[in-house]
């Protein structure tokens, strides 16, 4: 009764609520020669933030990033409804015949997915290798004594507890690069489970998001699970040593991710960094990508604003760089920086080079 | 008689009345208006739900072809998820969804019926009763989740204990977990329901039966529940109804695994959760799909158990 005695009032609130919606809607879509907007990685978005509130300041250009996700960002740019998307992961071959048209892959930053694990006692140093932890993973050591980890782990004190496996729940980023790096290391992994953002997982719980995982592992003594090395840093978690494919232990650090991604890259930039060549390189680690048209006259765009979208990329991967390392990002190495101003100075605008 | 009708005819109250009645008439036509305008408002309103719910189906039904297409009717029994080869299966979180919320009705029937008898006939005025009251419809407010966090922080830990102690594997997360904490937010939905229809009986019933000499167990157990089962009923149908479609909560502490669960204790997944995590990240056209027929699959399983419930509540009616 209540309601309907208020009914003319609740009416009253719910077209003025309506109308400030629709207001702020037709605000974020207006294109403006001010504004630049940007969708997709969560991952990215606390990066983003500080870049695009310092170029802000610096040029009074406002870019406008809305961190719903690599998927999501990818399928705005293709519904042409942001200027760029931004995704932890390379388009796949669905998601490239969706665009039909060529989309550039500019690296922004680095990040990397470490092994966190809750052993009692003073063990916040163990060492791992590639097929331990593909075995681990596949189910096949389950517990934490096995000679296998025994034997790298020499004049550590491991108890023999039963192993849990931790996950993620949700699709992600950080699952595919971890699993496209098992992928790499373990045929078997290759075969029985494969790579992707979420996958069929032979063993172990699954959590939602960084924090679940953590969450899992944090509860159970013995368990062992993947996150992403921002959230191990500012979090304090214990994280393994893991061998790369020169054989060195790696210690997950923002040096050796920017480390992992000075190899030579491919033209397009497109690669999965996982298992790197570089000697001094964390074994399991990944770029985030800016994606933009490679022709930038569509749906209308002025030539102007083409130039400040490209703009504003090169700022990020010169000058924005500085804002990597405090954040906890491992910053674009000299070969990915390369690659990368080649990308940019190969988008067009009716066929002419923009920068 | 005759001399009656006169005299009401010249009363002060007959011109009173007939003055109200000639206002009346001159604004009859506009009156007739607005009734019809206010009556088929009020169909409109009616239809367009129809049409949403229908429109709702459509576009599930729709947006899961490509599923369809690839998989077909494997897809309801198919035990395996992966994504990566595009293979799906609903049938581990089909058994997960169905197993967490009967057993979530299990433990909470206890509660909200005891809740119901003692607001509807044992304490139905006062402090503690309105306390009491207000605690419950309080539950059904919290989000959920809150629920999952205090499941995963004080539900989860409590569990592991209990299960090492059972000689299990101390997970501590999984099916029984997730079950406890659904129960724990349906039990408003069949109490409230429940005090309503006791507090509607009769009482001339209820006296009849004390007059011939009941205690106050025999009156709840041969007048109240009879006359109310088929108002309890509906209750448990709507705390079902939740069960069925919780999502936070759930996702929060079942372990979200896409292994057929062996037991209760074991971790597993909803068909609910599984649409939250993996929605926004399904990457390719099948797997979407995919999950979109997961939804349809729920909207199907909710609108038979809807369906078996009412037929239920129909028969307890015309007995």
């Amino acid at each position: 009764m209540h309601f309907f005695r208020n009914l003319k009032r609740n009416i009253a609130t719910f077209v003025l609520a309506v109308t400030a919606l629709t207001g702020l809607q037709m605000k974020t879509f207006a294109q403006d020669d001010k504004t630049l907007l940007g969708a997709g990685s969560s991952f990215i978005n606390p990066l983003f933030s500080k870049m695009f509130a310092e170029y802000n300041a610096k040029t009074g250009i406002m870019v406008n990033y809305q961190s719903i996700g690599s998927g999501g960002g990818i399928l705005q740019l293709t519904n042409k409804t942001v200027d760029f998307g931004a995704s932890d992961g390379p388009l796949n071959e669905e998601q490239a015949a969706k665009f039909g048209v060529p989309v550039l892959h500019i690296t922004q930053a680095s990040g990397a997915v470490v092994v966190t694990y809750n052993l009692p006692g003073d063990n916040n140093n163990i060492s791992l290798t590639p097929s331990i932890i593909a075995d681990i993973f596949l189910g096949k050591i389950t517990t934490w004594n096995d000679p296998k980890i025994i034997s790298i782990n020499k004049g550590v004190n491991i108890p023999g507890l039963p192993i849990l496996v931790a996950h993620r729940s949700d699709g992600s980023g950080t699952t595919n690069i971890f699993t496209n790096y098992l992928s790499k290391v373990s045929p078997d992994w290759k075969t029985k489970v494969g790579s992707g953002g979420a996958v069929n997982w032979p063993t172990g719980l699954g959590g939602k998001g960084n924090e679940g995982v953590a969450g899992l592992v944090k509860q159970t003594p013995g368990a062992i699970g993947y996150v992403e090395l921002i959230y191990a840093l500012q979090n304090k978690m214990d994280y393994a040593k893991i061998q790369n494919k020169k054989g060195k232990f790696i210690v997950p650090s923002i040096a050796s991710v920017t480390a992992a991604g000075n190899v030579t890259l491919p033209e397009d930039s497109k690669i999965f960094i996982t298992d790197t060549d570089a000697p001094d390189g964390y074994p399991i680690a990944g770029f985030t990508w800016a994606l933009i048209y490679k022709e930038q006259n569509y749906n209308g765009r002025s030539l102007d604003h083409a130039q400040k979208l490209l703009k504003l990329l090169w700022w990020n991967i010169h000058e924005g760089q500085v804002f990597t390392v405090p954040l906890n990002y491992a910053p674009l190495s000299k070969e990915a920086l390369k690659v990368a101003e080649k990308i940019l100075k190969s988008a067009t605008y009716n066929g002419k080079a923009i920068l | 008689m005759d001399l009656k009708i006169v005299h009401f005819y010249h009363s002060p109250y007959f011109f009173y009345l007939d003055k109200v009645f000639m206002k009346k008439v001159k604004s009859s036509k506009g009156q007739i208006r607005a009734e019809s305008l206010f009556k088929r408002t009020l169909v409109a309103i009616g239809v367009s739900m129809i049409v949403l719910v229908f429109c709702l189906m459509l576009t599930l039904i729709i947006e899961s072809v490509p599923s369809m297409k690839s998989l077909g009717l494997k897809y309801l029994w198919g035990k395996t998820w992966d994504p990566v080869n595009n293979v799906y299966g609903a049938l581990p979180f089909l058994l997960g969804t169905i197993l967490t919320s009967f057993l979530a009705l299990i433990i909470s029937i206890p509660f909200s019926f005891a809740i119901a008898i003692y607001l509807g006939e044992y304490n139905p005025k006062g402090w503690l009763s309105n306390f009491l009251k207000n605690t419950v419809e309080l539950i059904a407010a919290v989000p959920s989740v809150i629920y999952g966090f205090w499941g995963l922080l004080v539900l989860v830990p409590l569990v592991r204990t209990m299960e090492m102690k059972l000689g299990i594997l101390p997970y501590g997360i999984g099916i029984f977990t997730a079950s406890l904490i659904l129960a724990v937010m349906i039990i408003p939905y069949a109490a409230s329901l429940g005090r309503e229809m006791i507090r509607l009986v009769p009482s001339p019933l209820k006296e009849g039966a004390y007059s011939l000499g009941a205690t106050r167990y025999e009156v709840i157990k041969n007048v109240i529940l009879p006359y109310t089962k088929s108002g309890l009923f509906a209750g448990i149908l709507l705390s079902l109804g939740r069960a069925l479609g919780e999502t936070m909560a759930v996702t929060m502490v079942i372990g979200n695994t896409s292994i057929i669960p062996t037991n209760i204790f074991s971790p597993g997944n909803t068909m609910a959760s599984v649409i939250a995590n993996e929605f926004t990240e399904a990457d390719h056209t099948v797997y979407l799909s995919a999950l979109i027929e997961l939804g349809l699959v729920l909207f199907v399983v909710t609108v038979i158990i809807n369906m078996i419930g009412k037929g239920i509540i129909k028969k307890f009616t015309n007995e």
